[in-house]
């Protein structure tokens, strides 16, 4: 690997980590899945040194920066994975401006608001259970949806950048509802009673007492949801979004390609380099974006877990 | 909103014209009462928690409620600032007259009430902010100016601004138990309400802690109207002008001044729940 990629890859991931693990280790508690990032990261380092050992061409020839800042190219040496970083950063962002306002307000009806005695209260329960069993549906029918409705029934085209992220905004919707609503119920009852007996309204409540305390929960689930959406696959086959586009996207409506389906054309490549080389790098690329995003939800969670101590 | 604040504030001080019924505890002395509940009963579902309640809250004094856990103290002070509203179970029949408004009246509103009916729980419980913002708060929920000299106020009224002084902007969370009661103390006279609720607000503290609420308690009764829950009876005796009894079942036993009910009881079972023999 080139000494800068080191260095991105030490203080964005290990650095925070093993600050994290050393708190933990000295706080006593066990937290076993704590380990599951090391095992990813050590699996690489051990993988890239047997390719190193062997002679083996490992992704370091081709992660770097002519990668990053080109697109795809019939020669491999010159191909990259450019139009498919900005098409997955344009979809995660269309996505957050509308799914999370969307998430993060049912979270609140359903916690603060919804009835839950009566009639009203039984209708509310459903839809709970029906919001926990569309986190489980598979993202591919997700991709139908998005298929039908959102690309045909809305027109809104495609392969464009806006049906992909409806798509997978109502894929991670239930996560991040579900995730947002466990952060609203953690902040105790007696704030929000203190708050109420000084005569503040609902509203007030709200804003000033339990988002602010959820805040830190909310933002944690979003991001983990973030790094679900960034490496779905089949809801973009689905909605038909290209798998190789030579330039990135400038408006909504344009097509978009994203990391993991640049990915996958790779693998399908006639060009051994392609196989091995390119889709290594861009594997990796897709990896270091989650990781760091997840690295940055489990440093939320840490420093608001230490506030409140 | 501004309509029933208004209303609440211009009707007089008619408590204790109501008529007086002797055992219910109407008030001996001439002291005016600030809130009176009239025929005052909650349901919770099935559970009848309170039954019949009739008492005269005399103003600028205190006033112990005292009785055996369950008796249904809690419910029956969470019905003056209407706190029991937010239990969806619970249900409320009778009168609460606050300066004479019926508080369950249709158009009073529950909101204006409570900023004029502070509330200190049994457990301290201040917002994860800093010691400046929890003594803030009521101030800016009703939109009034806030200021140094307002906090600093507040804080020396509630016995705390002492141990905080040069340090407001810590958290509150880092103080101890008893200070953290004394901050949300100060947090509920802040904003200047007529009276202040109590439940069991020393329940949780040490004996040194306790004994600094009570003498707090003694001085608050100077400017505010104080409602105290308690099940230490000694703390009942020795901080309150006027004691009320509720025994199991959520009936008031009696309510009478406090020399009276902890030397000459009328009632037996009173009696024998402050002697000790139950509960
Ligand atoms: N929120 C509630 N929901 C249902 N029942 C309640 C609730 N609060 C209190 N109760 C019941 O009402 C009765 C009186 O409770 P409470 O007023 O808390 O008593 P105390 O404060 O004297 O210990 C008890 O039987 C209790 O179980
Ligand atoms: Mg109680």
């Amino acid at each position: 690997m080139t000494p800068g990629l080191v260095l991105v890859f030490v203080l964005c991931l290990l650095f925070p980590l093993g600050v994290l693990a050393w708190r933990r280790f000295q706080s006593g508690e066990s937290n076993l899945g704590l380990a599951a990032p090391f095992l990813i990261i050590g699996g690489t380092a051990i993988g890239v040194l047997v390719a190193n050992a062997t002679g083996f061409a490992g992704p370091e020839p081709w992660l770097d920066w002519q990668f990053v800042t080109s697109a795809h190219s019939r020669h491999p040496e010159e191909a990259g994975l450019y139009p498919a970083i900005i098409g997955s950063f344009f979809i995660m962002m269309v996505m957050a401006v509308f799914a999370f306002p969307v998430s993060i307000g049912a979270a609140i009806y359903l916690e603060e608001y919804a009835p839950s005695t009566g009639w009203r209260g039984r209708v509310v329960q459903l839809i709970q259970v029906n919001i926990a069993n569309l986190a489980g549906v598979p993202s591919v029918v997700y991709g139908l949806l998005g298929l039908a409705i959102i690309a045909r029934a809305l027109r809104l085209g495609t392969g464009a950048v806006t049906t992909a992220a409806f798509t997978l905004g109502l894929l991670i919707m239930p996560i991040t509802i579900i995730s947002a609503q466990e952060a609203i119920r953690a902040v105790p009852d007696e704030h929000r009673q203190a708050s109420y007996a000084m005569g503040a309204s609902d509203w007030h409540t709200l804003r000033r007492v339990v988002l602010p305390e959820a805040l830190p929960g909310i933002l944690t689930g979003t991001i983990l949801s973030l790094g679900r959406a960034i490496g779905e696959t089949a809801p973009l086959i689905m909605i038909g979004a290209a798998t190789t586009v030579y330039s990135p996207p400038t408006t909504l409506n344009d097509s978009v390609s994203a990391m993991p389906m640049q990915i996958f054309a790779w693998a399908g490549e006639f060009i051994a380099d392609f196989r091995t080389g390119v889709l290594s790098a861009g594997v990796l690329t897709l990896l270091l974006a989650m990781l760091s995003m997840n690295a940055v939800a489990i440093l939320i969670r840490n420093r608001y877990e230490q506030e409140q101590t | 909103m501004s309509n029933t604040d208004n209303s609440l504030i211009e009707f007089g001080v008619t408590g204790s014209e109501t008529e007086q019924t002797p055992e219910t505890g109407t008030l001996t002395e001439d002291t005016q009462s600030i809130i009176s509940t009239r025929g005052l009963d909650v349901w919770y579902g099935d559970d009848h928690a309170l039954q019949d309640v009739d008492m005269d809250i005399p103003k600028n004094r205190v006033t112990a409620i005292i009785g055996p856990s369950g008796c249904g103290k809690s419910t029956f002070l969470r019905c003056l600032n209407r706190m029991n509203d937010m239990v969806e179970t619970a249900r409320i029949e009778g009168e609460v007259r606050f300066n004479g408004t019926n508080v369950y009246d249709d158009d009073v509103d529950a909101i204006a009430l409570r900023r004029q009916i502070g509330m200190v729980f049994q457990h301290p419980n201040p917002f994860p902010k800093s010691i400046y913002d929890n003594v803030a708060y009521g101030l800016r929920v009703q939109d009034k100016p806030v200021n140094d000299e307002i906090i600093e106020t507040a804080l020396r009224r509630a016995a705390l601004w002492d141990e905080v002084e040069g340090q407001l902007d810590k958290s509150a969370r880092d103080l101890s138990g008893g200070q953290q009661q004394r901050l949300c103390i100060a947090r509920a006279i802040a904003v200047d309400p007529d009276v202040v609720l109590m439940d069991e607000p020393a329940s949780a503290l040490d004996p040194v802690a306790t004994s600094k609420i009570e003498d707090l308690i003694e001085e608050l009764a100077e400017e505010y109207t104080v409602v105290i829950v308690t099940h230490n009876m000694q703390q009942a005796a020795r901080i309150s002008d006027k004691t009320a009894v509720f025994l199991t079942g959520g009936k008031l036993a009696e309510f009478d001044d406090t020399q009276k009910i902890f030397e000459n009881p009328e009632s037996q079972r009173v009696e024998d729940y402050i002697t000790g023999k139950f509960g």
